[in-house]
């Protein structure tokens, strides 16, 4: 009687910083076993070492983007059996930030992005007035909720090669937010932010290529807010709000 | 020139330009058709106001929206800073405009 | 052996390489207007030097690259659409189909132009 042997799959992990390759490891196949198993594993089994970065794993916190055989991925909820090509798997930091170590970028210009683009909330009221009524219906309400699930995973960001051929540009993310708060009836820090979605590094970067709305783990759309701020900033332009 | 203003140059030529493409993609397969000649395009054209018309905006959109083009796929692939992109759209629109506007002349001019 | 850890299989996807089209095709275009441009303004000089030229053209080669540049603004003003509607219009889905539409629409007219040529 022979034992079966245990199904295995080859995985190469990049190792080192912006300079480095990547290693091969074998690792068990498992039932319903993610990509960050699969990592997990890696560090528990073969190499302590290995960096990566993760919180909650159920793809609510968006700190475990990778790229995944070519695609950035939350890894946390990627099955290796969609992934998987030819029983391999090759693992890397997610693109277009710089690489801290292994498996962990550095996501501070993904958030300084984020500021450019004057993603934050301008309150209209004080803390010492009653709140505003919202109605769900409202079609500005509508347009804002379609935008509002972002996890802050930085994949889109990875899998724009906008970004990649103009490192200025603020990225999905970045504007995708900045769509939300332009549809926000409660913020009054519109004129500036659709300046900076004018700005060199703003919306009219965007080629629509659509790879963030591909890409997406929560499927958001960021080309079609994106869109929707080239249309603003067009009025604007055209009212000589904005030059 | 600021993101917001090249960018509603270019997608206003780019709509202009979709009746244009149309009429000229149907005149280009009428003519090769009839077999391209020189005295069958120039008897279409020449002395024709509305030909003359058609070509000139023609010529204006496409070199507006080519130049523009050009620059952004300059800044992309070339890395190019602000300076020399403008400098490379100016000059291509006005080479572009130039010779399309001296070729209007060549086909309608009687 | 990869010396960067950045690979790029989404540059398979359809809607990337949908927008590569449209920017090759648009330089290309870009690039051949000032020949277009030059070879009209033939006609300053007269019908003969055009006919002239225009009898070069007849080489099957070049009628080649004439379906060549028929495909390209073919293919660049369809995709255009697409991405002036995905700008302008409210959100569309199906931009994948709407993709292949396109391209298999620019085939189309490049098929009526071989059609007109033959």
């Amino acid at each position: 009687m022979s034992t079966t042997a245990e199904a295995m799959i080859d995985v190469r992990v990049w190792r080192g910083g912006e300079e480095g390759e990547y290693q091969a490891f074998s690792v068990p196949r498992r039932d319903s076993q993610t990509v960050l198993d699969i990592v997990t594993w890696i560090q528990r089994h073969a190499d302590p070492t290995l960096a990566y970065r993760f919180a909650c794993r159920v793809g609510v916190c968006g700190s475990c983007a990778m790229t995944v055989n070519g695609r950035p991925r939350w890894t946390c909820r990627t099955h290796v059996s969609k992934v998987i090509e030819d029983g391999r798997l090759e693992i890397g930091p997610l693109a277009n930030l710089p690489v801290i170590r292994d498996l962990a970028a550095d996501m501070t210009p993904f958030f300084d992005k984020w500021q450019k683009a004057e993603g934050t909330f301008v309150p209209s009221r004080t803390r010492h007035e009653p709140l505003e009524t919202i109605s769900p219906d409202s079609a500005e309400r509508q347009a804002a909720d379609a935008a509002i699930e972002c996890i802050n995973c930085g994949v889109c960001y990875a899998a724009c090669d906008t970004v990649r051929w103009s490192p200025e540009y603020f990225g999905p993310a970045a504007l995708n937010r900045a769509w939300t708060l332009v549809n926000d009836v409660r913020d009054t820090g519109n004129l500036k932010r659709l300046a900076a979605a004018a700005s060199s590094g703003g919306c009219h970067n965007c080629h629509s290529h659509q790879s963030c709305e591909q890409l997406c783990p929560k499927g958001l759309n960021p080309t079609a807010s994106i869109a929707g701020l080239k249309r603003r900033t067009m009025q604007a332009y055209i009212r000589g709000e904005i030059s | 020139m600021s993101a917001v203003r090249l960018y509603v140059w270019q997608r206003l030529t780019a709509l202009l330009m979709v009746p244009l493409i149309v009429v000229h993609l149907i005149v280009i397969i009428y003519a090769t058709n009839r077999g391209l000649s020189a005295a069958d395009i120039l008897d279409r054209t020449r002395g024709s106001v509305a030909w003359g018309l058609f070509y000139a905006l023609f010529v204006a959109a496409a070199s507006i929206h080519g130049a523009i083009g050009v620059r952004g796929v300059a800044r992309e692939w070339l890395g190019l800073r602000d300076t020399a992109l403008d400098r490379l759209m100016w000059i291509f629109g006005v080479v572009l405009v130039v010779l399309g506007l001296r070729a209007v002349y060549a086909v309608v001019a009687t | 052996m990869s010396t960067t850890p950045h690979t790029t299989a989404y540059r398979r996807d359809r809607l990337w390489l949908a927008a590569m089209v449209h920017r090759v095709s648009g330089v290309l275009l870009a690039a051949f207007l000032p020949l277009h441009f030059l070879v009209l303004g033939l006609a300053i000089r007269g019908e003969a030097e055009l006919d002239g030229f225009l009898q070069w053209t007849k080489s099957p080669l070049v009628k080649f690259a004439e379906l060549g540049l028929v495909l390209l603004l073919a293919i660049h003003l369809l995709g255009g659409i697409r991405v002036l509607l995905i700008e302008n219009m409210p959100w569309r889905e199906g931009q994948k189909q709407m993709a292949t539409i396109a391209a298999v629409a620019a085939v189309g007219i490049g098929c009526v132009f071989l059609v007109a040529l033959l």
